[in-house]
């Protein structure tokens, strides 16, 4: 425990001297301000653009939009893991494609996806699915695979439906796997989502950023960014505490 | 308490499809009273959990049949029955006292029913202390009283137990053995227990079978002649250290051939 919060301090000493480093160096004139803008000013703009509403749009469509991929995508990732792993012959055909498919850029099927779903939210579900639907396939394999096989005699044992094994003992028993998939494919809904806005979406966060970009105005651009990263760092924080409350009880002492 | 055949196999085969084919298992005739603690030792890789799995009803007999309670098992686990496992099979992600109810959570039966039940489970296995802590809080020897406790729950009428001590150091196995005795005692089920250990089996049973090297077959009953009310204590007997002999000259050359020795 003494040991968890050591390094918890030592991180947050660390990425407090580099918001100060980059603090000091905006305001001398060390880093141009037409490049960074000093981390006070990413706050207040972030906060203003808040506080002002104009964000609310963009928020609700970009959040709404990573949130329908996450779920679909750990729902279709963990259907065609369990797919997968019940028959042993795909498995042999799908392992390499599985461990090869994070070299292709998945972006590119971007303008393919807007010409066969048009320019709504549907493209930008299915990039975010693209991109996070192999993780949770990947860890439902390993989830299904550390399952011990005592269990399902157990299960046998005491004569229960495939429906109850599946949901009071294989579940269970591979939800460490599974969690790390859903943080990883967390991750991957927010780039694949926010990525496709940046590149042609008309609306959302991404899009919020890029336009910003493309004006040159710098301070909306930093605080909209700001925004992003720190719902992406608490949400991963969420899963992460959630993750490790799992694992220490599941710890073998 | 003993008498009515509870358990029988006539000519039960097990055999395992290749590659490499195996036969695990057999012939085997066997018949197991009703109440009785009936223990069977082997050298290693006989098929002793083999034949558990087959009288369980988990595997079936590649020919041959099964009998419980004069059913015939046809690859299903009967209703009565209750197996421990060799390996841990608590569940890490329940408390011990979860772990204890998940037995009878398709019992339908009332809930204070059920609580009542698994408070005596729990308490009959010494685990009233650790009800709410979680597998990984416990012991190996205590993690398997859960198991034990779990399978006590379903109040089965025949016990299955696959080296249940295999993981014990010799006095946790000696104090688990006596909770193995009272609980059959208090039971009156019917006890299989696979055991490695010559001791084990010699000091617990009423009957010792002594298998085969593979495919396992049995070479030898051994009637023990214990009082019902026994315990370990009767390793002082001097009856005990001729019982121990018997089970393993019966052994000795079974041993040797699994090992590619001559006798």
């Amino acid at each position: 425990m003494r040991r968890r919060r050591a390094a918890f301090v030592v991180r947050a000493a660390i990425l407090a001297a580099l918001i100060a480093m980059l603090e000091v160096g905006c305001r001398t004139g060390a880093i141009d301000p037409l490049t960074v803008i000093p981390p006070s000013d990413m706050v207040a703009s972030m906060v203003g653009q808040i506080g002002s509403g104009e964000l609310d749009a963009s928020i609700v469509s970009t959040f709404s939009t990573i949130l329908i991929a996450f779920v679909l995508a750990v729902i279709l990732g963990i259907a065609t893991g369990a797919t997968i792993h019940r028959f042993a012959r795909l498995r042999d055909v799908a392992d390499p494609l599985l461990a090869s498919y994070y070299s292709v850029p998945t972006f590119i099927f971007y303008p393919l996806l807007v010409a066969l779903l048009g320019l709504g939210k549907a493209p930008l579900v299915v990039l975010g699915i693209l991109s996070a639907v192999p993780a949770v396939v990947i860890s439902t394999l390993s989830g299904l695979d550390s399952v011990a096989p005592v269990l399902m005699k157990v299960a046998r044992v005491h004569r229960l439906t495939a429906a109850r094994t599946l949901w009071w003992i294989v579940l269970p028993a591979a939800l460490p796997h599974l969690f790390t998939g859903f943080k990883l494919a967390l991750s991957y809904a927010l780039i694949g989502v926010i990525a496709g806005e940046f590149i042609l979406s008309g609306s959302g966060l991404g899009y919020a950023i890029s336009f910003a970009y493309q004006s040159f105005d710098n301070r909306t651009m930093y605080g909209a960014m700001l925004f992003v990263l720190l719902v992406a760092v608490i949400a991963n924080g969420i899963l992460y505490m959630w993750e490790g409350r799992l694992a220490r009880r599941r710890s073998r002492g | 308490m003993t008498g009515q055949c509870h358990v029988s196999l006539r000519e039960a085969v097990r055999r395992y499809d290749g590659p490499p084919a195996v036969h695990a298992l057999g012939p085997v005739n066997l018949e197991i009273r009703r109440g009785e603690f009936f223990s069977v030792v082997g050298p290693s890789g006989c098929g002793k959990s083999t034949l558990l799995d087959v009288i369980s009803g988990l595997v079936r007999p590649s020919s041959g049949s099964v009998h419980f309670e004069d059913k015939e098992l046809r690859g299903e686990v009967p209703d009565g029955v209750g197996v421990v496992f060799q390996e841990d099979s608590s569940m890490p992600w329940l408390s011990v006292r979860d772990n204890v109810a998940f037995g009878l959570r398709t019992s339908g039966l009332p809930k204070k029913e059920v609580a009542g039940r698994v408070d005596h489970a729990i308490r009959f296995m010494g685990l009233a202390q650790f009800a709410g802590h979680y597998p990984a809080q416990l012991s190996g020897g205590m993690r398997q009283r859960v198991c034990i406790a779990r399978t006590l729950v379903l109040r089965p009428r025949l016990i299955l137990l696959d080296e249940p001590f295999g993981a014990l150091d010799q006095q946790t196995r000696l104090l688990m053995g006596d909770e193995l005795l009272r609980l059959w005692r208090e039971t009156g089920a019917t006890v299989l227990l696979i055991t490695h250990a010559l001791d084990e089996a010699a000091m617990l049973s009423d009957r010792v079978g002594v298998m085969s090297a593979r495919p396992g077959h049995f070479i030898d009953m051994v009637e023990t002649g214990w009082p019902r009310d026994r315990d370990s204590r009767v390793i002082s007997d001097p009856k005990f250290g001729a019982l121990t002999a018997r089970l393993w000259s019966s052994l000795r050359e079974e041993s040797l051939k699994t090992m590619g020795h001559a006798a």
